[in-house]
């Protein structure tokens, strides 16, 4: 089978970037993508040439590394697949395939298709887990969670940290990404104590990451390769300003300097 | 050298009490003026980082990866074993330390394995406290499956995705450890050597791989928890980037290595669909609960399999193995379909793969009930070959997927350097010569949560490491080798990628050193692969250069180390004359082609030293079964 492609070079994030063609016949419907990139990168290098640089590691949608747009669609044409997990018998004979990192403010590029996501880890940082010791835990069974809670949360925990809903959505907000985590963990008995706290501390994280803000455009739930639902944004916002309203994380100690003499009412 | 396990004297109960007693403790205060460096954040590197951060240590990890969280053990499905007998089964730590040491067919030390499985317990306390959503009952309880090797329900599991959700559960303890300020993390950084100043480990040097700049990280003591070596073979179950460069070069600097030849094959995984093919895909275990195996009777079949009569089909396992049938322990499974395959019965374009039919499943129990069992599996087979498993039976064959071998440590997980911990599916220490389905993820974390930390302590308590700075002259001279290594394989004007020398290394590694092997087989690799390392150093062509992101760079190293690790994978299994768990010797087996273990002259860990120059020297320790001993495993 025939494939071109249109895959975005670029050496470094100071040089200027453009689309270069690549055509090949060596296509096969069952091949992947990533592996059709592969075999253009092996005749790149033994031509001397500088191979395509892509990200990916797991190769079967679960490590979250892989990730470029797709003829303007990140990670592709299929519903709740990564990159990797794109064969070419999704595609024509003869079609002419964009490739393209993923864009965004808070997403550097560093090369080719390849990006800098560490924002993401830094949103976690902020607040993303549940302050317990090695040692500290109680036997795993004294806390019970109903079947569909602990689904629920298994849900949201799915999220791959791929940044496809930051690259499809026209604000290029983390709102799925970081909802997912705040649900994950709200949903649970164990996350509970840090609840508020946490959505407070992560949603400021992705805004001082330069992620823009959720408009409720739905993109983000049509690109994620978990198809987590747009709930966990509802979740985010409700937790979020539940907080705000308890007033959490202003309150301080009643400070007073020694020495302070009572007053009479 | 003596190999001294120093395992704790007395009854096996008591030796981890005992020498948790017997550990040298650090001072709150004093914690944080010691660096411990841990390369790697997958379930071992993450929870030993985190835990040693909490304890007020100043911890530096390095990973080649962009985030902590993408390390392999995202990857696991299957589950995570632990002896807490929610099932009311009969299970307990007893249990499974008898299970863990059978199945690793007597080849694993008893004192090890009876510390993993009492910590077993609390590593699922912790886990359920961090949050990680496993499944559970309908009251709200845990949920437990059965897996391969034991007659009693103790995995644990998150649907398809343990793996993924342990591992988040220990990458947000990290990440809450660097909001802390106690730990570091240089992600896209790659461990290239490590520095041993006056016998003791100090640090590394390592690569950027996005600026290419060589950096040396200074430490206290270092921990390795750089995973497992399979993808020495180019195709197997593990990501892209695993790799062996962080052993083998520790190993290269006097760390031993041991067992190299304990090598896990999978039996049921995605065959191979051509030459480009990158990676194969497991296929759980679980599958085999209700999918019958079978090749055609008659040798080049071409029919497709509904054309072939019932009478025409060899249901091999079950005919082999009545009483275990379809459900025979991974390398048993693994053998019998490539013994299939080389009579000419194999299925497929390549010949290699056996079909795993569900028809008699669907048929009884109908295809919604299959659907519900195994409907993602079945998803993914579908979208990786384009068939559909519900229509037509599916098509497996075994690839690699897990070392049981690894640099050798002593109970405190120190390796023969002192100062370097090894943890994880990097060490060899508890699995034998055959590691059981759900219990990687358990010794990973056993080690990271609960043993390396301690015994990291102790060492610092004890050795007190001098003060020492990047001008010690062992940087200097570690960075000067790293340098030169770069430079002489960018200077190489070739024209073959690294991926095509890996390739040519695999396919001689999985012809003669796979799921059998012979001497004549292991002598012949053991000619081949110096000439074809020669020919790599020769032949190889990386265009750019090494100030920048470089990925042919990046392959061209991991690969020139995988020729010399597989010069000794070879090495270890000519030596080792017999037959055990992974490690099948054609010359050693029953008349009715079992495998067959020599415990007399083998019950011994083969721990290699590397010499510049010179074969690498053997050294033995001996393993001591009391309250386990060897028996023949029998499946029939
Ligand atoms: C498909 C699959 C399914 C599995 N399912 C199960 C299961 O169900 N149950 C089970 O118990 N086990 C399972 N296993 C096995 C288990 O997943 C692994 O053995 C285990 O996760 C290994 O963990 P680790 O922490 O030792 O190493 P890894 O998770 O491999 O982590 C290695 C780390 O080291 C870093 N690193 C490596 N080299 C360098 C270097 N040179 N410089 C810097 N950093 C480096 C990497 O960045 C990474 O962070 C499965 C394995 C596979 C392949
Ligand atoms: S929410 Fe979905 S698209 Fe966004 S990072 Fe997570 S897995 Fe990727
Ligand atoms: S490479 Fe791991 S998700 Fe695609």
């Amino acid at each position: 089978m025939r494939i071109a492609l249109e895959v975005w070079r670029q050496r470094s994030p100071e040089e200027p970037g453009r689309f270069v063609r690549y055509e090949t016949t060596e296509a096969s419907p069952d091949m992947s993508l990533l592996e059709l990139l592969d075999v253009i990168n092996e005749g790149l290098v033994s031509e001397g040439e500088e191979p395509i640089a892509f990200d990916s590691d797991c190769r079967e949608g679960i490590c979250g590394t892989c990730g470029f747009m797709v003829n303007g669609l990140a990670h592709g044409p299929l519903q709740g697949a990564a990159t990797c997990q794109v064969y070419l018998r999704s595609f024509r004979d003869g079609e002419t395939l964009f490739l393209e990192p993923f864009r965004a403010h808070a997403f550097p590029l560093i090369k080719d298709l390849v990006i800098n996501r560490s924002a993401l880890d830094r949103i976690i940082t902020a607040g993303g887990y549940v302050s317990v010791n090695t040692g500290n835990a109680p036997e795993a069974n004294t806390s019970t969670i109903p079947k569909d809670l602990a689904e629920q949360a298994m849900d949201a925990a799915a999220c791959i940290a791929c940044g496809a809903c930051i690259a499809a959505c026209p604000n290029a907000s983390a709102a799925l990404f970081t909802g997912a985590k705040i649900t994950h963990l709200g949903k649970l008995p164990e996350g509970q104590p840090e609840r508020g706290r946490r959505a407070l501390r992560m949603v400021r994280a992705a805004a001082a990451e330069g992620f823009g803000h959720c408009t409720f455009a739905g993109e983000c739930e049509t690109a994620c390769p978990k198809s987590i639902p747009l709930q966990v944004i509802t979740q985010m916002n409700h937790d979020y300003l539940a907080a705000r309203l308890r007033g959490e994380g202003r309150a301080t100690a009643r400070h007073i300097e020694p020495g302070t003499p009572k007053k009479r009412r | 050298m003596h190999l001294d396990g120093k395992i704790p004297g007395g009854p096996l109960p008591q030796k981890w009490e005992r020498r948790k007693f017997e550990y040298a403790l650090v001072s709150p205060a004093n914690r944080r003026k010691y660096r411990v460096l841990v390369v790697g954040t997958g379930l071992a590197g993450a929870s030993c980082a985190a835990t040693l951060g909490e304890l007020g240590y100043r911890v530096e990890c390095v990973i080649f990866h962009d985030s902590p969280r993408r390390a392999h053990s995202i990857a696991a499905q299957g589950g995570i074993n632990a002896a807490k007998n929610y099932q009311n089964d009969g299970d307990s730590v007893q249990r499974l330390f008898q299970d863990t040491i059978k199945g690793g067919d007597y080849r694993a030390r008893e004192g090890n394995v009876y510390r993993l499985a009492e910590v077993s317990l609390r590593i699922i306390d912790q886990c359920v406290a961090q949050g990680v959503p496993f499944a559970r009952e309908y009251g709200g309880k845990l949920a437990n499956r059965s897996f391969g090797g034991a007659q009693v329900s103790r995995t644990f599991y998150a649907r398809g995705q343990t793996g993924q959700q342990l591992l988040l559960g220990a990458y947000q303890a990290l990440l809450r450890q660097v909001q802390a300020g106690t730990v570091r993390i240089s992600p896209r950084t790659e461990m290239l050597d490590l520095v041993v100043a006056n016998g003791k480990a100090r640090g590394i040097v390592a690569r950027d791989l996005v600026t290419g700049e060589l950096r040396t990280f200074v430490a206290d003591a270092v921990v390795l928890a750089t995973g497992g070596y399979g993808n020495a073979y180019f195709l197997s179950t593990y990501a892209r980037n695993s790799n062996a460069t962080a052993i083998w070069r520790a190993h290269r600097r006097g760390a031993y290595f041991a067992n190299p030849c304990f090598t896990q094959i999978h039996p049921t995984c995605i065959p191979v669909s051509g030459e480009h093919q990158s990676k194969l895909t497991l296929m759980s275990e679980s599958l085999r609960n209700d999918g019958r195996i079978w090749v055609p009777l008659r040798a080049g079949d071409e029919r497709s399999p509904e054309q072939i009569p019932e009478a025409e089909r060899d249901y091999y396992l079950e005919r082999r193995y009545p009483s275990y049938g379809n459900l025979s322990p991974r390398d048993v499974a693994s053998r019998a379909a490539k013994a299939v395959c080389d009579e000419g019965r194999g299925v497929g374009p390549s010949g290699l793969g056996v079909y795993l039919d569900f028809s008699d499943a669907i048929r009884r129990l109908g295809a919604n009930v299959i659907a519900e069992r195994y409907g993602n599996l079945f998803d993914m087979y579908a979208e990786i070959t384009g068939e559909d498993p519900y229509r037509t039976p599916m098509r497996i064959y075994p690839a690699i997927h897990y070392t049981m071998g690894g640099l050798w440590v002593d109970y405190d997980l120190m390796s023969t350097i002192d100062g370097l911990f090894v943890t994880g599916e990097a060490n060899f220490s508890d699995h034998g010569a055959n590691r059981l389905g759900a219990s990687a993820l358990m010794q990973g974390l056993a080690d990271g949560y609960f043993i390396a930390p301690l015994a990291v302590g102790s060492y610092l308590a004890r050795a007190k490491p001098p003060a020492v700075d990047a001008t010690h002259p062992a940087f200097e001279a570690a960075r000067k080798d790293t340098a030169a290594r770069i430079e002489r394989l960018l200077s190489a004007r070739g024209k073959r990628t690294a991926a095509s020398f890996h390739r040519e290394l695999g396919k001689l590694l999985w012809d003669e050193c796979g799921m059998s092997r012979n001497r004549e087989g292991l002598e012949r690799a053991l000619a081949r692969i110096p000439e074809m390392r020669e020919r790599f150093y020769r032949e190889i062509l990386i265009p750019g250069h090494g100030e920048s992101l470089n990925r042919e760079l990046e392959t061209a190293g991991r690969v020139a180390d995988y020729f010399e690790l597989a010069e000794l994978i070879c090495r270890d299994a000519l030596h080792r004359e017999e037959s055990c768990g992974g490690h099948f010797r054609e010359e050693h087996q029953t008349p009715d082609g079992e495998a067959l273990r020599d415990d007399e002259h083998f019950a011994y860990v083969a721990a290699w030293e590397w010499r510049e120059g010179e074969p690498p020297a053997l050294h033995k320790e001996p393993l001591v079964f009391e309250a386990a001993p060897p028996m023949q495993r029998s499946y029939k």
